[in-house]
């Protein structure tokens, strides 16, 4: 029963690597930028729905609608002010701005809300569900978040591989100085990209504020990092693959934790990152990338 | 593109230099003053300001000002108090750096570290320049180990483990412990190293022993599965109240309702906005101090803190900080001496001989008839509380 708890434990965990990866994938495989600061965001978000929900007692339904609506234009704002000027620049430019740009985030957090840490009130309305007699304990934190995690992957790629502006975003990824010749606006297709991927960074900070409920300006670092991780490990820029490879890395660790080493958990989830991107340099999902000779 | 590089690197190591020498301004030491007729002390204070343990370090902080404040108010004083607070983050290299601004601004004696990690790194230097250090609350017992001159007002991490080894088996709270902690935290491990020896001593059982490895850590699934699983009746966490308030709501979760014992770093998680008071429902803690005490010396603090800070309830770091305070103004009023001429190193001999003294003793909140050893370690009764209600109970 304790491995049927770990892998709940697991998957519900992974389940939040996923929502985040799906962020980092979004961007990287649209506008080929890793947004480092994307963590930061989402520790936005959940300060944003904290404060909605505790001192201006707005419905948490609510409040998650204000946090992405917050994250969405705070996204949209790093990317016109942040990498929009670098759009030429070397990959390297754009990577450490965004560390900067991270950086930024965290300190402002911590001049404006302080350091004391917040208790997050959950945002779930229905409580744990009890099987087996009591053995197995599967949280309605849980539940939710793998569902929407799911709705979110679905809804993704319905987007990018049904409508007018998803076609616009995978010709973006494809070749912009192509999409540009074609008619696309390509500074306003990433612009989008920013945004959807910051609505999900709210959302994700909310469900990982209800899940594990203690927020400070440093709660998104973390799991941004391995988030990206995940994202790595399932193929970055593949939807799907952000899914897979996030549950899997949640998995991993909390499997690592259980039956290898309480201490090791985390260089065990890298040590497994590592040898698939020897065996596999694309990750589990990642297209194949043709170098024209 | 070479070039380039060798030039980016120029650029680097400029700014780099113009950081260093910054660091390096303002190297004067001004001399003592006098206010009016009655003497001044400089104090100053080390401790988390922001940062991770920014509630440690701000109580502290606190609680030292209302005892300078009172010390200042009194019109029959002779002695006034001039506070240096400084930040150090929770960080080493930070503090050491607080230290030097202290030393700089010609602070005589320091009140601090608050946490231990910082207080490793600032005790050696201020050991070598002979300058005398209270530690309100980092545990360590490597902090006074080999020093004459640092002294903490609090329990060391030993002390703290046998106590609460002895306190489990003494009042028979439970026969199988579980036991939870950073393993990459000094004051963790410190308390279950020696609660380990202690349990073992007197035979009481530890069926699990889990850890962790930063207080970032979210999902304790693993730890509490193990403890459930092998039937711990008790929870022994000596950890900081962040991952403790995480650890308390997941075994809720799993509807594990063991019984919880921490030590003073759980001091605090009442403090935390929005924490569900329900949850901590019949914690135990071990910490020197209660806000809802009854005697005066308590009522009169906590009014007074509570006047000051917004109707904040001040914790036992706040007890600590104001303690030191007035063991320091204490001991300088009984050594007759006018300690305002006083060079930091003659005062820091002063002090020394003062606490190490049979004579000496002082009663503050976190203690009555405390008494100190020659190596700093401090001699007073331990006291265990437990969440009733959101408030704390004696035991």
């Amino acid at each position: 029963m304790n491995f049927l708890n770990f892998l709940v434990a697991g998957v519900s965990l992974g389940s939040i690597y996923a929502i985040i990866a799906l962020g980092y994938t979004m961007v990287y495989g649209i506008a080929k930028m890793l947004n480092f600061a994307h963590g930061d965001v989402i520790m936005i978000g959940a300060y944003v729905a904290f404060f909605s929900i505790n001192s201006q007692s707005l419905p948490p339904v609510v409040a998650v609608l204000l946090a992405m609506a917050i994250c969405t234009l705070l996204g949209v704002m790093i990317e016109y002010l942040a990498y929009r000027p670098l759009r030429n620049a070397t990959s390297l430019a754009v990577l450490i701005t965004a560390i900067g740009v991270s950086f930024f985030l965290q300190n402002f957090a911590l001049i404006r809300w302080g350091s004391s840490p917040k208790n997050f009130p959950t945002v779930v309305p229905f409580g744990k569900i009890t099987l087996f007699g009591g053995d197995l304990i599967i949280s309605g934190e849980a539940i939710t978040t793998i569902l929407t995690c799911l709705l979110v992957m679905v809804l993704l790629t319905t987007f990018t591989q049904k409508t007018k502006m998803g076609k616009a975003m995978r010709a973006v990824s494809e070749d912009k100085a192509a999409a540009q010749l074609m008619g696309i606006n390509v500074n306003y297709t990433i612009s989008i990209t920013f945004a959807i991927g910051s609505a999900l960074a709210a959302i994700a900070g909310v469900l990982l504020c209800s899940m594990y409920p203690l927020l400070n300006p440093t709660t998104g670092a973390m799991p941004g990092i391995k988030a990206f991780t995940a994202a790595v490990f399932g193929g970055i820029g593949s939807i799907p693959g952000a899914m897979i490879g996030g549950i899997l890395l949640g998995i991993i660790e909390i499997f690592g934790k259980a039956y290898i080493s309480n201490q090791l958990s985390d260089a065990i989830v890298f040590a497994v990152l590592i040898v698939v991107l020897l065996v596999k340099p694309t990750g589990l999902m990642g297209k194949k990338i043709r170098v024209k000779v | 593109m070479k070039m380039k590089k060798s030039r980016i690197l120029a650029l680097l190591l400029a700014l780099s230099m113009c950081f260093a020498l910054a660091a390096c301004g303002g190297d004067k030491t001004p001399a003592p003053e006098t206010n009016g007729d009655k003497a001044v002390l400089k104090l100053g204070f080390i401790g988390p300001l922001t940062g991770g343990a920014a509630l440690y370090g701000e109580s502290a902080k606190r609680g030292a000002e209302i005892a300078v404040d009172e010390i200042n108010a009194m019109t029959d004083g002779k002695l006034t108090i001039e506070f240096n607070p400084q930040d150090d983050e929770h960080d080493s290299e930070k503090a050491v750096y607080a230290y030097q601004q202290l030393k700089d601004q010609g602070a005589q004696a320091v009140i601090g570290c608050v946490t231990t990690t910082p207080c490793l790194a600032v005790a050696p230097d201020a050991n070598a320049d002979r300058m005398f250090m209270l530690t309100p609350s980092a545990t360590s017992p490597k902090v006074t180990e080999g020093r004459d001159n640092v002294y903490q007002i609090c329990f060391s991490d030993p002390t703290m483990g046998n106590e609460s080894a002895q306190f489990i088996k003494d009042k028979a709270l439970a026969s199988k412990v579980a036991l939870i902690y950073n393993n990459a935290d000094a004051y963790s491990q410190g308390i279950a190293t020696a609660f380990k020896a202690k349990a073992a001593e007197l035979g009481l059982q530890i069926v699990s022993e889990t850890t962790f490895a930063s207080d970032d850590e979210k999902d304790f699934t693993v730890q509490l599965q193990d403890a459930k699983t092998k039937g711990a009746e008790l929870i022994f966490m000596p950890i900081y109240y962040n991952p403790a308030s995480l650890i308390i709501k997941q075994a809720a979760d799993m509807s594990y309702a063991p019984k919880f014992f921490g030590c003073d770093g759980m001091d605090g998680i009442l403090g935390i906005e929005g924490f569900d008071k329900t949850l901590a429902e019949g914690v135990m803690l071990m910490t020197p101090f209660n806000a809802d005490g009854q005697d005066d010396a308590t009522k009169k603090f906590v009014e007074s803190y509570k006047a000051k800070y917004n109707g904040e309830i001040p914790s036992q770091f706040a007890a600590d900080g104001y303690d030191c305070v007035y063991a320091i103004y204490n001991a300088a009023m009984a050594s007759g001496e006018d300690v305002s001429k006083m060079s930091a190193a003659d005062f820091c001999e002063l002090m020394i001989k003062t606490f190490s003294s049979d004579t000496f003793t002082f009663s503050g909140l976190t203690g009555e008839n405390m008494t100190w050893s020659k190596t700093g370690e401090v001699a007073k009764n331990t006291t265990v509380f437990e969440i009733k209600g959101g408030v704390y109970a004696p035991m």
